[in-house]
């Protein structure tokens, strides 16, 4: 049973990406799982830093890609050598360069869309509401400011304890998450 | 004369930097979001949209008479079916192809110099292949009936002929479009969150709040669309090569003398990317000016796009030596007739234009990096080249099919004020959509210019 806490978590505010790469190695090292970082512009090493592993949209492409590869192909062999065979020139039913270009196109486009929807999802996009906003500075999430979030479903969450240990990281402020 | 010191002398632009220095995260924000959310519409921008939606609104006309009355009111003939429409069609997709380049390629080979050009540039192709698209639809004829080029199960038991060029076409523009929109609509998603975050009127929050979905910037979030945006680059990138060559294989797949060729599918792909590298600057060129983004856009960006223009220019010029030289070796005396017909028949005044705008001009005047680094000249350059790839496919479409094999069946094509009013309505749409998209959305992208300043400052700090 996961233990429930009343505030979504804590959240500092950092000044740049470098600080709060190092804060998060810390957080980390304390002992905190459950924790989320956002920054104004994808940072280098900070998915990793908060114990994100391998992403799955690769698979998700790969597997729209052949669905689009396939199905295009079959597509174009049903109507030409099953549905409505036709002699046109002498040429055979299952005419598959002629194919090609069809099946290709459907490849991208299966695979494209696969990616875009597939990335949404993982990223549980779209949320129409979230915690992390109740903290008014975190509109700077956007534009220039690095944020840390301790969320309150840690197992070693407490709010004292958590809002010291943020405060002696060079954090700019802390504040905490209603959720 | 004075002689030149080091400090009079102007340095190479392509020394410069990609963003002017003192730069911060917080100024490439609130510089860019301020023309979207504080700058307010201007009466500049009043007077070029109203012109631009008088164009395009000429385009409604000329569409809803074609539609009323058909096709017969454009100058279209037998042997010249193909006229303007195709001409416009070819063109416009083809100025698309610069944009994905930009965004997708450069993406790739981690060219820094792409990020404050790919969203307008990414714009600009969705743009265009708006374009592009409503002219192969107005061209069918009944264009009710465009459904039918679509593989749907009917009650007529027929499906496409799909070993038609003409079909893969199809699949290839909308796919095109499809992609070309969702690339462009995943780069949004963090500035949408931007102006969510800075807009201080309630529309615009919700708005704007509504479109971002709810992007918060999360280290995961970033990572898998780091890890998306790269996939889409690789999709993209095969997918813009590919669509121009679908587009070439609708000529030369016939038989016609000069589009039966098999150097019609890279010339093309060249030639797109020329033309498309054309508008990107058209339109880079005044909008650093008014919008004063000149930092972010600077003198470096057009040079590289200029080189761009000059390297792309070369292998249209090399396709089209190629195009006359297989017309003398291949010993075929249509091929041969054709060719000298396109030089000095009755569409030669025509031809030596292309050939000018084309090649002479550019191809002249952009080895010179004094050239590169005028402004103006660029400008005008780029329209040349517009106008010269333009009567490219003008050359093509119409010297080709204007000399059937039979000389009874010779005739002329000669535009009507259709052809004109729904070619400069295009130019209408396009241009309105734009003006829409500067006034509303960031015209480039604010995360990768904070993420530039990031990577700049961090090269400081390393050297």
């Amino acid at each position: 049973m996961v233990k429930r806490h009343p505030l979504y978590g804590m959240m500092a505010e950092f000044d740049n990406a470098e600080d709060l790469v190092a804060a998060v190695r810390r957080v980390r090292e304390a002992g905190y799982t459950k924790i989320d970082a956002f920054t104004p512009f994808p940072v280098e090493g900070l998915a990793e830093a908060v114990g994100f592993s391998a992403s799955r949209v690769p698979l998700i492409t790969f597997i729209g890609g052949l669905i689009g590869c396939f199905g295009g192909f079959f597509l174009q062999y049903y109507p030409n050598v099953i549905g409505y065979p036709l002699n046109i020139g002498g040429r055979p039913e299952n005419s598959w360069p002629a194919f090609i270009p069809i099946t290709f196109e459907l490849t991208i486009l299966c695979a494209a869309l696969a990616t875009v929807f597939g990335m949404l999802a993982l990223n549980g996009l779209p949320t129409p509401y979230h915690p992390v906003f109740n903290v008014a500075r975190f509109q700077l999430a956007s534009r220039n400011r690095f944020f840390l979030c301790i969320k309150g479903r840690d197992a070693k969450f407490e709010v004292e304890a958590a809002k010291r240990f943020l405060t002696g990281l060079k954090a700019v402020s802390v504040s905490e998450i209603e959720s | 004369m004075e002689p030149e010191t080091p400090e009079t002398r102007t340095p190479p632009a392509s020394s410069s930097p990609f963003l002017a220095p003192g730069h911060t995260y917080s100024s490439v924000t609130d510089k860019i979001s301020s023309l979207v959310l504080t700058r307010g519409t201007r009466r500049g921008w009043w007077f070029g949209f109203l012109v631009a939606f008088a164009l395009l609104m000429a385009l409604n006309y000329a569409l809803a008479a074609v539609l009323i009355h058909g096709v017969g009111l454009f100058g279209i003939n037998i042997p010249v079916a193909w006229g303007f429409a195709i001409v416009n069609f070819v063109w416009w997709i083809g100025i698309g192809h610069a944009g994905t380049l930009i965004s997708a390629f450069l993406l790739l080979m981690r060219q820094k110099w792409r990020t404050s050009i790919n969203r307008f540039a990414e714009a600009m192709t969705i743009f265009a292949v708006s374009c592009a698209g409503i002219f192969p639809l107005i061209h069918l004829g009944r264009p009710w009936l465009f459904y039918w080029l679509l593989p749907y199960p009917d009650t007529m038991g027929v499906w496409p002929q799909f070993r038609s060029p003409l079909v893969w076409d199809v699949f290839a523009v909308s796919t095109y479009a499809t992609v070309s929109l969702l690339f462009w609509f995943v780069g949004l998603i963090p500035d949408l969150a931007t102006l969510r975050d800075r807009a201080r009127n309630r529309v615009a929050q919700v708005a704007y709040g509504i479109l971002a979905m709810g992007w918060r910037g999360s280290a995961m979030h970033w990572s898998r669309y780091e890890m998306a945006s790269l996939l889409l680059a690789g999709l993209a990138t095969p997918l813009v090569v590919s669509v121009h060559t679908v587009v070439s294989f609708d000529f030369t797949i016939a038989i016609v003398p000069g589009w039966h060729s098999t150097i019609f599918p890279p010339y093309f792909v060249a030639g797109a990317i020329y033309s498309g590298f054309a508008m990107v600057l058209t339109l880079a060129i005044p909008l650093r000016k008014y919008y004063g983004l000149e930092d972010f856009v600077t003198m470096r960006h057009l040079d590289n796009m200029a080189k761009m223009l000059l390297a792309t220019g070369l292998i249209v010029g090399y396709g089209y030596m190629m195009e006359t030289f297989m017309a003398y070796y291949s010993g075929n005396s249509y091929d041969r007739t054709m060719m000298v017909n396109r030089m000095s028949g009755p569409y030669a005044f025509w031809y030596w234009l292309l050939i000018s705008s084309n090649i002479l001009i550019p191809l002249t005047f952009l080895w010179s990096s004094r050239v590169r680094r005028n402004v103006a000249a660029l400008f005008v350059i780029s329209l040349v080249v517009q106008l010269g790839m333009w009567l490219e496919r003008f050359i093509i479409v119409v010297t080709s099919l204007h000399r059937d094999f039979l000389p009874s069946s010779w005739r002329m094509y000669y535009p009507t004020q259709w052809d004109f009013m729904a070619f400069f309505g295009s130019i209408g749409l396009f241009l309105t959509l734009f003006y829409l998209f500067i006034r509303y959305l960031p015209m480039i992208s604010i995360f990768e210019m904070r993420e530039l300043v990031h990577k700049t400052a961090a090269e400081e700090a390393g050297a």
